[in-house]
């Protein structure tokens, strides 16, 4: 066979028609048929002379397919002036035409518009060449003891689709791209990722510490796990879904901590598994029951955590077109402001709301205090209905003394006079007091500590008591239904004792006064200025609080809430009378169920509502 | 006699600089008897003094001699006396003829006799040109003056084409090459089997002289029938030669092609056992083939050895390269493959690192391990060049850090083997639409740069810490040079960056080395020039200018300071950073230079080509003293294991095969890739060795195994026979594919995690 083509490469030349052609396309007419075959051999030697040295370009330009550069650069070997212009796309640029017998090649030229030319969007620039790393793990140490790869594996291979630390934006742009052209279709797992799936998601939900520790581990930093991103997701989704019914709480904690272990990931990009992995987390937060004895078991922990993470993602996620922070935001208002809602349903709206941040708190939460203070009063003093209730109560109780105080400390002009608070916020006024003057002195020692110039500014200031315009919240820059709330104005009006009061939001209104864009640094400015805690502790307030290891969930009790609960008891009772006690029959009524509605919560979300909606007043 | 024919060829042999003088001499020789007009040709003359048919060698040279009975000389006077009364000189010519004493009538019936048989002969001889007496003799005078204008054409294109090319003009009957050589196929045939491999080598050879003996002498169509018959029968590895050589089919065509004057300036390289030479020479004189054996004089050079033939497997494992298997002599050189000795640094233990470990409770296990570091250190190899063969640049103070970190990151070196096989790291460039042509990595695998056929080279960081330019000299001035961090002071914050480009070349950039102490960085070009970029300031600093076609590759010497490049121009240079000059070149390949690679103790370059040879050169003296055949296509990757005493090397042909060096012997075929294998890289300890393809695989190779396994007895070293087993399947340890992107470069990093990188091809 080898034989048949090789004669056939020596025979192969060029036909003499060609020959002539040429010619007289430089002008030679009546060329003789001998000169043409002479011409013919001598040329298909050439052209085969040069094809073979463009070969050699090809071989050493690492391709295998040969370009029109390997025959210039072979060309230029032999001393010859390339042929230029064999670059373009379009293929030969002249035309023919013929009639009345003649034949013709002309250039076709088009009439061109101008500012058609001017009005077309460029094209866009191609992408730069970047750098990528993968990386196809051996057994080397382990903590990877799953992936060993056996010699004589030959569809192993270097998984190209997954970035390290070293992938530039460009490259990332590019797999962007490649996804819009592409339907979105699921990624075949190799044996060792079904392998390694099976183990990690064993180990995170069994009953071993220790391999749950080293799963997460993994989950957390292997750079890898792209392509297992949409099981992992899935896996949570569907396991938050059956034990929420099953009340099974260990394993809700389990799931909520591969979410964890997913978001500390560098190389995951969570964004489009969010509509899995949101509604999971949320409903951690805010399911009416978590696990079977709720009088016992620490579900609180787990809403805190769950809380948290719902923070951190929002703060990851959050952008104005999908606008996660302001959807959440708006589910857990509802079911707060819902007076049905039962108390652990409440503490988790509560507990998701005061994690994402001091602005959501003034705007959402602190309004909201003399209410909820008359709710809670009205169980702990009036008649006992039931024990949960009560243990309920006293949770959402110390939840929003810890998460209010340490924003009023900081809105907030001195000095703290218990009956100003207790007209302002009711019920809890008192307490809240307590708290605040704590975080001040806190405040007041770390400012010491971290600078004395931060305190001869912390002055109260006499002209921000001018302002009644009250509650004006801000969301932060990226959540702009929160920050136009009109519903926090009208709030403020039926209230008689602000007025006299030196009213710290006012400083607040000067930041949405200026632009939303700087508003991190202004609102240093602002906390600064009434004189709470510096600069430095109190511009990242959910960042500490993400920071808060595993180690609370583990441990049985209420810890660290113990210490406040007997001020608490001692505040009630020396002042027993409240502003807002027209509120405390309706704390008792049972409210509807949150937990069946948040499960599917991705459908929730998705829907879009009217900002309207979330500003409906509670009275 | 047969001892004084090899004599002779030793002489030639010993003319460096190949055929070319040989050829002069030849030329000379064939002068004397064009103006005697002697119709034997120098060749003709050799052949009868040298060769144990010189008896009968009258009747073997063909046509020229048609009357069996005379001896030479009275042939020769017979065609003198016939031209001087030609040519009206009738004293001359009776005086000639009483002088030699022949017959009054002689001339007369002789002559016309010649004249008579001449007719005869043309129509024996089929359709060449009318073939008489005169043409006859006409011919020799053209190709005597064809010599004579060889220094005169010599200045034109290339120097020794026409005097190369002459030595075809001795023809034979054209339409008995088919017969002759069909002759000999049937007789080789014929032989026993232990002969038949042997003499089956000499197939290709002969065919391809005896087609361009054809094409030289405008017999087109008898070549080409030749050709397309016996083409077929060659060795399927010399397919790509055939191909070159299917589309040559004019004497104009042998000018300027250089696969044809690698042919003829190099004697192709046969080695045969004693037996079967004697049965081959025995039934060329029997059959009086003088063809054939003019030209296994004139073109081959056989190396006989005494001792059992070699088998098929034997002889396929060491041939395919462009000028036949390398002279044993030429391998006898002995090569220094030792390691230098690594110069007395402390080692500054009082580390974090290390404290921390012996706090673990490892101290144990620490002290021994230095213990045999400074002791390996201290031992001077036997096998390894004075410290001072080759001047090396002393070492400065950074280097020394380096070695430490170098020192520090091997111990916690992996261990690798079989059952340890390395993790693998793949970069891949994105969007390289303009071609990654090259890459390189540094020794500490801090940085990647990679070569780009739109003429760039771009260096990335692939540690956190990002690229940084020096501060321009004005800026310099204002800092304060007493400063403890002056040198951290001297980098120009503004300018960090993951990626820098460089710009300069005007051509596909196709090598790239990084210097050891990562202060420069090299690139050559398809524009002829080898590049040397500072990794400081991000510009050229100089351009070397030496060979005037593309440079394919280029390496800094492990110690740095001297680098070694080669390319089209077949020839290898060495350099040093500091002179505009080569240092050294090395010439001796018949075709283009692929890839170059330092011996770790830099007093060897290896290098392979298109000629399908690896050479081995001395640093000191510019000789070659390695010659390895074997492989059947162009070699483009080479690597010296980390000991110095072997050498892999991989081809287009897919195969990597492993070199002894100290022997000069094949020790090992890999069989594996499907595809052109452009990196090879052994391991830090070099247990592993790895091979990168353009069939998007990474495989390993078990590399210890490979060498243990080596029988070096000293016959085989003798006689340089190898019986390779074909272990690649054991040896192969794993395989790893890409999606898409071929494989252009492998490092082991200091810790022997492999890295390899390529550029995804859509």
């Amino acid at each position: 066979m080898a034989e048949e083509r090789r004669q056939k490469q020596c025979s192969v030349v060029l036909p003499t028609e060609s020959m002539k052609a040429m010619a007289e396309s430089v002008g030679v007419g009546q060329l003789q048929e001998d000169s043409c075959v002479a011409l013919s051999e001598e040329v298909s030697y050439r052209i085969k002379e040069i094809a073979q040295d463009a070969l050699k370009f090809m071989h050493h330009g690492k391709r295998r397919k040969l370009t029109t550069s390997d025959i210039d650069n072979a060309l230029k070997l032999k001393n010859v002036e390339p042929l230029y212009g064999f670059q373009s796309q379009e293929f030969i640029p002249f035309r023919f035409a013929s009639g009345g017998g003649r034949e013709l090649h002309f250039y076709e030229e088009k009439e061109v518009d101008l500012s058609d030319i001017i009005n077309t969007p460029l094209p866009r620039v191609p992408l730069d060449v970047s750098l990528k790393a993968s990386k196809e793990q051996q057994k080397t140490e382990s903590t990877e003891p799953l992936k060993v790869v056996k010699p004589g594996q030959e569809e192993k291979g270097t998984i190209q689709g997954k970035g390290q630390s070293t992938t530039t934006p460009d490259g990332k742009g590019k797999e962007k791209g490649l996804i819009r052209l592409k339907p979105r279709s699921t990624h075949e797992l190799s044996v060792e990722q079904q392998l390694y799936y099976k183990e990690i998601t064993e180990a995170c939900v069994g009953s071993c510490e220790a391999k749950r520790a080293e799963a997460l581990q993994s989950i957390a930093t292997d750079p890898g796990l792209y392509q297992m991103l949409p099981r992992f997701s899935t896996f949570i989704s569907e396991g938050v879904r059956v034990n929420v019914v099953q009340n099974n709480l260990a394993l809700l904690i389990y799931l909520m901590r591969m979410v964890k272990a997913l978001m500390d990931n560098p190389t995951l990009y969570l964004e489009k598994y969010l509509h899995e992995l949101i509604p999971a987390v949320v409903t951690c937060i805010v399911s009416k029951q978590l696990c079977l004895r709720p009088d016992v078991d620490n579900h609180w922990a787990l809403r805190d955590f769950a809380a948290r993470l719902m923070a951190q993602s929002c703060k990851t996620f959050s952008t104005t077109t999908n606008n996660i922070q302001s959807r959440v935001t708006k589910t857990l208002t509802k079911s707060l402001f819902d007076d049905k809602t039962q108390w652990t349903t409440r503490y988790g709206c509560i507990a998701g709301l005061a994690e994402l941040g001091a602005d959501v708190i003034k705007t959402l939460i602190l309004p909201r205090l003399t209410v909820e203070g008359a709710r809670i009063k009205a169980v702990m003093e009036g008649p006992v209905v039931s024990n949960i209730d009560k243990i309920g109560a006293e949770h959402v109780q110390t939840l929003l003394l810890k998460h209010c105080a340490s924003v009023i400390a900081k809105i907030r002009p001195q000095p703290d006079n218990v009956e100003q608070y207790r007209a302002e916020y009711g019920y809890l006024g008192p307490m809240l007091c307590s708290h605040v003057v704590k975080a001040r002195t806190q405040a007041t020692l770390q400012a010491q500590q971290v600078n004395r110039t931060t305190l001869t500014i912390t002055q109260p200031r006499p002209t921000l008591s001018v302002s009644q315009s009250g509650l004006t919240g801000s969301g932060g820059p990226r959540t702009p239904s929160i920050i136009k709330v009109p519903s926090s104005l009208t709030l403020m009006s039926p209230r008689p004792g602000t007025p006299s009061q030196p009213s710290p939001p006012a400083t607040k209104y000067i930041v949405m006064g200026t632009s939303a864009g700087a508003a991190s640094t202004q609102q240093v400015i602002t906390l600064s200025s009434s004189q709470s805690a510096s600069p430095v502790t109190s511009t990242v307030p959910s960042a500490t609080s993400t920071l808060q290891p595993l180690v609370k969930l583990e441990s049985g009790g209420t810890p660290g809430l113990t210490a406040s609960r007997p001020l608490q008891k001692y505040i009630v009772v020396s002042l027993p009378s409240s502003a807002s006690s027209s509120l405390e029959p309706k704390s008792s009524v049972l409210p509807t169920s949150i937990s069946s509605a948040s499960l599917d919560g991705g459908i929730k979300l998705e829907r879009s509502e009217s900002p309207g909606v979330s500003t409906q007043s509670p009275h | 006699m047969e001892h004084d024919q090899f004599k002779f060829i030793f002489k030639m042999a010993a003319v460096q600089g190949g055929m070319v003088d040989a050829k002069d001499e030849l030329d000379i020789k064939s002068e004397p008897p064009s103006d005697g007009f002697g119709n034997s040709n120098a060749n003709d003359g050799r052949l009868l003094s040298s060769s144990p048919g010189a008896g009968t060698g009258g009747t073997a040279t063909g046509n020229n001699k048609p009357a069996p009975g005379p001896p030479e000389e009275q042939q020769t006077l017979l065609a003198v006396l016939q031209f001087l009364k030609k040519s009206k000189l009738a004293e001359s010519a009776e005086i000639l003829r009483r002088e030699a004493g022949l017959p009054e009538d002689a001339l007369d019936p002789k002559g016309t006799d010649a004249s008579g048989s001449g007719p005869g002969l043309a129509a024996g001889s089929g359709q060449v040109d009318g073939v008489d007496a005169s043409s006859l003799l006409s011919r020799v005078t053209v190709s005597s003056s064809a010599a004579a204008q060889a220094p005169k054409k010599a200045g034109e294109d290339q120097p020794d084409v026409s005097v190369v090319l002459s030595a075809y003009s001795q023809q034979g009957d054209p339409s008995l090459y088919d017969a002759y050589y069909s002759g000999l196929k049937r007789f080789i045939e014929s032989v026993l089997d232990c002969h038949r491999a042997e003499l089956s080598q000499l197939f290709y050879p002969l065919f391809v002289h005896m087609y361009l003996e054809l094409v030289y002498n405008n017999n087109e169509s008898v070549a080409k029938a030749f050709f397309e018959k016996f083409s077929g029968d060659q060795e399927c590895y010399y397919e790509q030669d055939l191909r070159i050589l299917s589309s040559l089919t004019k004497k104009e065509h042998m000018k300027g092609n250089e696969t044809l004057l690698d042919f003829r300036t190099s004697k192709f390289v046969l080695r045969i056992s004693r037996d079967s030479y004697q049965l081959l020479k025995r039934h060329l004189q029997e059959r009086q083939n003088n063809q054939i054996w003019n030209i296994i004089q004139e073109h081959l050079y056989i190396d006989i050895f005494d001792g059992m033939p070699r088998s098929k497997s034997q002889i396929d494992a060491m041939s395919g390269s462009l000028a036949g298997e390398a002279r044993r002599e030429a391998n006898k050189a002995k090569v220094f493959y030792g390691l230098l000795k690594e110069p007395e640094i402390e080692l500054p233990l009082d580390d974090e690192d290390e404290e921390a470990e012996n706090e673990e409770g490892k101290p144990k296990k620490k002290k021994p391990k230095k213990d045999s570091m400074g002791s390996k250190s201290k031992k001077q190899d036997p096998n390894a060049p004075l410290q001072t063969r080759i001047p090396l640049p002393e070492l400065k103070d950074s280097d020394k850090l380096d070695k430490i970190m170098y020192m520090k990151e091997s111990t916690k070196r992996i261990r690798l083997g079989s059952d340890n096989l390395p993790s693998i790291c793949f970069y891949t460039f994105l969007n390289a639409y303009q071609g990654l042509t090259a890459v390189d990595v540094t020794d500490d695998s801090s940085l990647i740069a990679g070569g780009f056929a739109d003429s760039t080279v771009r260096v990335w960081s692939v540690t956190p810490k990002k690229l940084r330019k020096v501060k321009s000299a004005a800026d310099l001035n204002l800092i304060d040079k007493e400063s403890d961090d002056v040198l951290e002071r001297i980098m120009d914050e503004k300018t960090a960056s993951e990626l820098k480009i460089l710009y300069g070349h005007s051509g596909p950039v196709y090598g790239i080395s990084f210097s050891p102490d990562r202060n420069y960085l090299l690139s050559s070009s398809e524009d002829g020039t080898i590049r040397l970029w500072s990794l400081q300031t991000f510009t050229c600093l100089v351009g070397y200018k030496g060979h005037n076609y593309p440079v394919w590759d280029t390496q800094f010497s492990p110690y740095g300071y001297y680098f070694v490049s080669g390319g089209h121009d077949r020839v290898a240079r060495l350099w040093a950073t500091d002179h505009y000059q080569p240092l050294r070149i090395f010439a001796g390949h018949l075709a283009d230079i692929t890839c170059t690679r330092f011996h770790p103790n830099s007093n060897y370059v290896a290098t392979g080509s298109s000629d399908r040879t690896i050479r081995l050169w001395d640093v000191l003296n510019g000789n070659c003293v390695r010659i390895f055949t074997g492989h059947k296509g162009p070699i483009h990757a080479l690597a010296f294991s980390p000991n110095g005493k072997f050498l892999a090397s991989g081809a287009t042909d897919g195969r990597v095969l492993l070199w002894d060096i100290g022997h000069g012997l094949m020790v090992g075929e890999l069989k594996g890739h499907t595809d052109t294998i452009y990196s090879l890289r052994f391991s830090r300890d070099g247990e592993i060795l790895a091979s990168g393809s353009m069939d998007n695989t990474v495989r390993l190779w078990d590399a210890m195994k490979a060498f243990d396994d080596l029988e070096t007895d000293d016959f085989t070293a003798a006689t340089g026979h190898i019986h390779l087993q074909d272990n690649s399947q054991e040896l192969l340890l794993g395989t790893y594919m890409t999606k898409s992107t071929p494989v252009l470069h492998l490092h082991f990093t200091r810790r022997n995690l492999l890295l390899a990188a390529g550029a995804y091809n859509p």
